[in-house]
């Protein structure tokens, strides 16, 4: 069986049944960063405090990728003829933090700035021992 | 002050594709500014200059001339060639030279840029899964600002129209055939909505300006171009930029915002007093956001600007005379001294095909990059 190994540690909760990304909150400025941070961009402060992000958000803005990314940094195994398109977006979560994300999907017309868009974990790739390497997107909520 | 630095000297290596290396390149565009200034390289008592991937500038006095001048090396990104203008602005106002040189030179590989996260001070992670690309940032910050303010897709594309259409009576450019917007349009979807032919590419070339207090330019050069300000500025929070894996929902201006409005206060005059503009225009919607951000109009009036044709070299105001990044791509380190260069040549009146038909007296140059960074400068006769 496939080992599922997350892109990395601390960017999102795992192993979950509903994984949450993981930020820093900065009480003094009010800024959530990203993943984590040492440091608040906005005021300097080292006074940070992790924080779980909610799972739900609505879309920001978005793009659709398509053309095969350069390797590095890409880490994906697709060639120019076996790669698909993929979608990216931020998210806005609340009034915390728009997070930037891979998107399920790549259909621009099933995407609009505003929908409502839910926390999934991904694979992006797969390791020599055939693990499959995984990472958060976010995905269309179903009505 | 605002007559004190004056442009002498203008030289370019074309833009493209060329056999030659970057630092070649630059020497040319070196030698071709002080042939144009009237002056040899022992009268150059400062310089500054920069590539992003073809080596360091200061190796260039071997080719130059060992004369044993002061001669800095600017590494910063994008606005790598506005950086060396504003030090050698600043170094001539500072009475440290009387006549310096500003370069910029560069040469990419083809196709989108391959940056390293860890120089870029983001994780491996945003890389590894396919989120490095610049691409994408402008993908996506013209999405949300065509959503915000009501910019249609034909409007994307006429900017791209008008540039290669510029670039096409433009002799130093690299693009030189005009497209229609269907052609545009039609283009490979690269990044939604912006196709190839929306897209400029990495390339090739180099400029070089001589620079001179304003008292002695006339010795040099019948027709100098003053520099009235030249202002370089990092992003304020809130800032969209390239690689930001997160924004605050405090949303905040863009660099441009700061250093454009600082370029107009030191030089004292305004954006309607422009005469012709260029702005960055990596892509279609970045020359249409710089309008806003720069002070050219307010957001969402860009439509009926650019669907009229004001932005026309015949137009109310030309922006990216000379086909801008579009028809000439971008060589980082030599990026914005093309623009000045372009606003040189403008305003002395020798752009000859691309020469715009109205009286010339101000310019706006305006470069913006990676990772949130913007230099402007006001120039006049």
């Amino acid at each position: 069986m496939t080992t599922q190994i997350p892109v990395a540690e601390e960017l999102f909760t795992w192993p979950s049944d509903s994984p949450q990304l993981i930020g820093t909150r900065f009480p003094e400025s009010g800024v959530t960063t990203f993943p984590q941070s040492k440091s608040c961009p906005k005021s300097g402060s080292e006074n940070g405090e992790r924080v779980l992000l909610p799972r739900i958000g609505t879309l920001w803005s978005w793009t659709v990728q398509g053309f095969l990314p350069k390797s590095p940094p890409y880490a994906g195994k697709e060639t120019a003829k076996t790669f698909k398109p993929y979608g990216v977006g931020y998210i806005q979560l609340g009034n915390e933090v728009i997070v930037e994300s891979r998107l399920t999907t790549a259909e621009a017309s099933e995407l609009k700035i505003g929908m409502d868009m839910e926390l999934v974990v991904i694979p992006y790739s797969t390791d020599d021992d055939g693990n499959e390497l995984i990472t958060y997107a976010f995905a269309p909520v179903k009505k | 002050m605002a007559e004190d630095v004056a442009i002498i000297g203008i030289g370019m290596h074309p833009f493209g594709r060329h056999e030659n290396t970057g630092m070649e390149m630059g020497a040319y565009a070196a030698r071709a500014a002080m042939k144009d200034a009237g002056c040899d390289w022992s009268d150059v008592n400062y310089a500054f200059g920069g590539s992003a991937s073809a080596g360091n500038a200061d190796s260039m006095v071997s080719t130059l001339g060992l004369t044993g001048l002061p001669f800095i090396n600017v590494a910063n990104g994008c606005a790598t060639g506005g950086s060396a203008l504003i030090s050698a602005y600043n170094a001539i106002n500072a009475g440290a030279a009387d006549v310096c040189m500003a370069i910029g030179f560069d040469k990419h590989e083809k196709g989108a840029f391959a940056p390293d996260p860890a120089s870029h001070g983001v994780g491996q992670w945003y890389g590894d899964t396919g989120l490095m690309l610049t691409t994408q940032f402008f993908g996506m910050k013209i999405q949300r600002y065509m959503h915000q303010f009501g910019i249609s897709e034909s409007t994307l594309a006429k900017v791209a129209v008008k540039n290669f259409h510029n670039g096409s009576l433009n002799e130093n450019a690299w693009r030189r055939k005009p497209l229609t917007e269907e052609e545009v349009l039609n283009s490979l979807m690269l990044s939604n909505p912006l196709t190839q032919y929306m897209f400029c590419s990495p390339g090739e070339g180099a400029v070089a300006l001589v620079l001179a207090r304003g008292d002695i330019a006339k010795k040099f050069q019948t027709k100098p171009v003053y520099l009235r300000s030249a202002v370089l500025r990092s992003r304020p929070f809130g800032s969209f930029e390239v690689f930001n894996s997160w924004l605050s929902p405090d949303r905040g201006n863009s660099p441009s915002v700061g250093a454009a409005a600082a370029a107009f206060k030191m030089a004292g005059m305004g954006p309607s007093d422009m005469d012709i503009v260029q702005v960055q225009d990596t892509e279609s919607g970045a020359e249409i956001m710089h309008m806003a951000e720069c002070g050219f109009c307010e957001d969402g009036e860009q439509e009926d600007l650019i669907q009229s044709g004001a932005t026309n070299l015949d137009g109310r105001l030309p922006i990216n005379t000379d086909g801008g990044c579009l028809a000439n791509g971008e060589p980082i380190g030599a990026s914005g001294l093309r623009q000045v260069y372009e606003s040189a040549l403008q305003l002395r009146g020798d752009a000859g095909t691309h020469q715009v038909p109205k009286p010339i007296k101000t310019a706006f140059t305006h470069v913006y990059g990676a990772p949130g960074i913007s230099a402007c400068t006001v120039l006049s006769n």
